[in-house]
């Protein structure tokens, strides 16, 4: 009804008024499909066929090095299917074996080529394959190095990471309800600015690396841009899910809800948050940034363990069980095993670009709930103390990246 | 024990064991390189690879759509028409047409040519010395194009832009004429510009002048070695000898024990400093140019740039496969090898 009323206003036509709303919705997009035809009807250039020579474009998206095997992912990043024809590695034609031998890969599509040659681990090489019409796509290995095994000891070891990143630092993090009860208020500041610290060097990290992997593979799904809108849609669900148990959490506490009842609530929000760390992590994994995902892996595992802190602060007053604290542990950081198994099993770059993009969204956002913490009595966040605390982290990052890089 | 290693290993790793060593070694206790294989052997997994570069596995080249077939050139000697003219003298006549055409290089990949008469390389041209020969030149092409012949002739029999008939536009025919000299083993190629490209895209031939006094009786084969370079960043994809990478790999080149095998051998790749040729198994007198009956190199390797060639002549004392192949690793790879088989 409101719609209508506005339709009368702005439009001042009286026949727009017998129309109904939904009618009136479609009828730009009609017009669009009719400028359509008629500019097929006349055909118009470019509509049915190119003109030159086809593009043929291959995006490299997942390589696997076995003992005597190089196997590629491929995916069709241009406007024309490709069909491969002969591959070399360093100037040799090589056997190889494709998934789909008789067919061209059509555009968006995908193929997977097994090349059988005897590569030596630490050394360079340069694979071209050399496509139908002649053109020669060129895809380098700087480093042979084998590529773990997508096995049972895999998932296993993600599953471990998980245990460590999530429960463990959680549960220890929960053992700080007596310390915090006694420590002064500016000592746990000081913390968890150093805390923001850590996440803030980490946030910049998986952004880069982001942007590495999308800069690499196809970039017919959006390439960097992935990264980008992995970091919005993380971002912005995991803040809903914060302001949907604030609100509930809210309720509870005017209704009279036990502060069990609200570290709960809180626990699952870390879980799902947790989610995503687990994502970050198992998705560097996945594509052989092993640094950064050892990093990943102490950085959150430092910064879990202030969460645990977030989930025993509403039960201060009424200390649970220990079976409870463990359940809410476990509720908090379970998912970063199943985020962990997600994202190393999400071989894609660009799923990589995106996984590594929510990663980072998922930092942002727990910066912005920690901050309020940070503040002193008149409201300041940046005050000497927490900027020390914040550059201090930063520091620590930066100091043991160099240490490992090298 | 040796011999239960060797399938398990492959070439590489066998090299770095020691298995070339002579077997004589003291069996009693370890040496060294008795170490060395039994610790490769218990790190030996599959190698890949296979057993030589090559095309991926049943994928071949239609040697039909293509309108010509490596074996085929081998011996493929066009000796023209001939008539005797007044003065007693022979005129040798030939048609070369210059044609587009699409051409399968290697197993799928196809390659927009240009040609003599269809094929690359174009017909190998055979007359006795001091003839007279008369060579009809139609362009068929939609690019301007000439013959340019390696031999003695006028400047205006040369072939080349500006001079004498100059570039021969697409549908317009021309006469080159001139005397066969010096003998030897000579080639033809288009000389429009750019040059390059109209080598690389595969118009050439051998041209071979016999002198009068006969060369010994011999199996007779003409290899222009060349390659293609299918996506223009003037580096060659594909190398081959008579175009087609890898044919005699898995067509060997079928030649008898002890008879005389006389090679007629021409360098035309584009894009490379020089080409060379490597026999397995043996030796050969090689006549530089073809244009002396003594031989000058009693070898198993040699070397040419772009428009040199020679002659080689080789007999095979025991019969089984010899691998010949040019002796840069990198173009033997890539397409430049192939088997002689050598039976009774």
């Amino acid at each position: 009804m409101e719609a209508r009323g506005a339709v009368e206003r702005t439009g001042g036509g009286g026949d727009t008024r017998r129309l109904p709303a939904w009618l009136l919705g479609l009828i730009p997009l009609a017009l669009i499909a009719v400028a359509i035809a008629v500019f097929a009807a006349f055909d118009g250039p470019g509509l049915r066929q190119r003109t030159g020579p086809p593009v043929e474009d291959i995006a490299f998206e997942r390589t696997v090095l076995k003992p005597g095997k190089i196997e590629l992912t491929l995916r069709n990043d241009g406007p024309d299917a490709v069909r491969i024809s002969q591959v070399t590695v360093n100037d040799s034609f090589a056997q190889f074996t494709s998934s789909d031998p008789d067919s061209k890969i059509g555009r968006l599509g995908s193929e997977r080529i097994d090349i059988s040659y005897p590569w030596v681990e630490g050394e360079a090489y340069a694979i071209s394959l050399v496509t139908s019409t002649g053109a020669a796509i060129d895809h380098d290995i700087p480093v042979a190095v084998e590529t773990p095994n997508t096995d049972l000891g895999f998932y296993g070891l993600m599953a471990l990471l998980g245990f460590y990143v999530g429960i463990i630092p959680i549960t220890l993090g929960m053992l700080w309800l007596p310390f915090v009860r006694r420590v002064h208020e500016r000592t746990i500041r000081l913390l968890i600015a150093l805390t923001i610290g850590l996440l803030g060097f980490l946030a910049i990290d998986a952004t880069l690396e982001g942007l590495d992997v999308a800069s690499k593979g196809s970039q017919a799904f959006g390439g960097p841009t992935l990264v980008f809108l992995g970091g919005i849609v993380s971002y912005l669900i995991l803040t809903a899910v914060n302001a949907h148990f604030a609100a509930r959490g809210e309720r509870e506490r005017t209704g009279g809800a036990a502060g069990g009842q609200l570290a709960l609530l809180v626990a699952i929000a870390i879980g799902l948050h947790n989610l995503g760390e687990g994502l970050a992590i198992g998705s560097a994994y996945a594509v052989g940034a092993l640094a950064l995902g050892a990093f990943l892996v102490i950085g959150f595992a430092l910064h879990n363990t202030t969460e645990g802190l977030a989930i025993v602060a509403p039960v201060a007053k009424h200390p649970p069980s220990i079976r409870r604290l463990v359940f809410l542990g476990v509720v908090a950081g379970a998912p970063a095993i199943l985020g962990a198994w997600i994202g190393a099993s999400a071989f894609n770059s660009s799923l990589a670009a995106f996984l590594l993009g929510a990663g980072a969204g998922a930092i942002v956002q727990v910066i912005q709930q920690l901050v309020p913490s940070i503040r002193d009595r008149s409201g300041v966040v940046l005050q000497p103390l927490s900027v020390a605390g914040i550059l201090i982290g930063f520091a620590i990052l930066y100091a043991t990246s160099l240490l490992v890089s090298i | 024990m040796l011999a239960s290693l060797a399938p398990v290993l492959g070439a590489g790793a066998a090299a770095k064991a020691g298995l070339l060593t002579p077997n004589g070694a003291a069996q009693a206790r370890e040496t060294p390189n008795q170490a060395a294989l039994a610790k490769a052997a218990a790190n030996a997994h599959d190698h890949g690879g296979g057993d030589h570069p090559g095309f991926r596995e049943g994928a071949t080249v239609d040697h039909g759509a293509n309108g010509f077939d490596p074996t085929g050139i081998l011996r493929d000697f066009d000796h023209g028409r001939t008539k005797r003219l007044a003065s007693g003298r022979v005129l040798r006549e030939w048609e070369l047409v210059a044609l587009d055409k699409r051409i399968e290089v290697a197993p799928g990949v196809r390659f927009d040519a240009w040609t003599y008469n269809g094929r690359i390389p174009g017909p190998t041209l055979r007359c006795n010395e001091g003839e007279k020969l008369r060579i009809k030149f139609g362009n068929g092409s939609a690019h301007p194009h000439t013959v340019h012949f390696h031999g003695i002739h006028p400047a205006s029999m040369d072939g080349v832009p500006g001079i004498g008939p100059g570039v021969i536009p697409p549908g317009k025919t021309v006469t080159y004429e001139f005397d066969a000299e010096p003998f030897g083993l000579h080639l033809y190629h288009c000389h429009a510009l750019p040059l390059a490209d109209h080598i690389a895209k595969g118009m050439y031939g051998a041209f071979i002048i016999d002198p009068k006094k006969r060369r010994p009786q011999a199996d007779e084969l003409i290899m222009v070695m060349n390659g293609f370079d299918t996506d223009f960043d003037r580096e060659n994809e594909f190398y081959a000898v008579n175009s087609i990478p890898f044919a005699h790999m898995h067509e060997p080149v079928k030649v008898k024990r002890d008879e005389l095998v006389r090679i007629y051998l021409v360098n035309v790749l584009e894009h490379d400093l020089i080409n060379s040729m490597h026999i397995h198994g043996n030796f050969f007198h090689y006549y530089p140019t073809g244009t002396s009956l003594e031989p000058a190199e009693f070898t198993d390797t040699i070397m040419q740039c772009q428009g040199q060639r020679g002659i080689l002549e080789v007999r095979f004392p025991y019969t089984g496969r010899y691998m010949f192949h040019a002796h840069q690793s990198e173009f033997a790879q890539l397409g430049w090898m192939g088997f002689f088989e050598v039976t009774d």
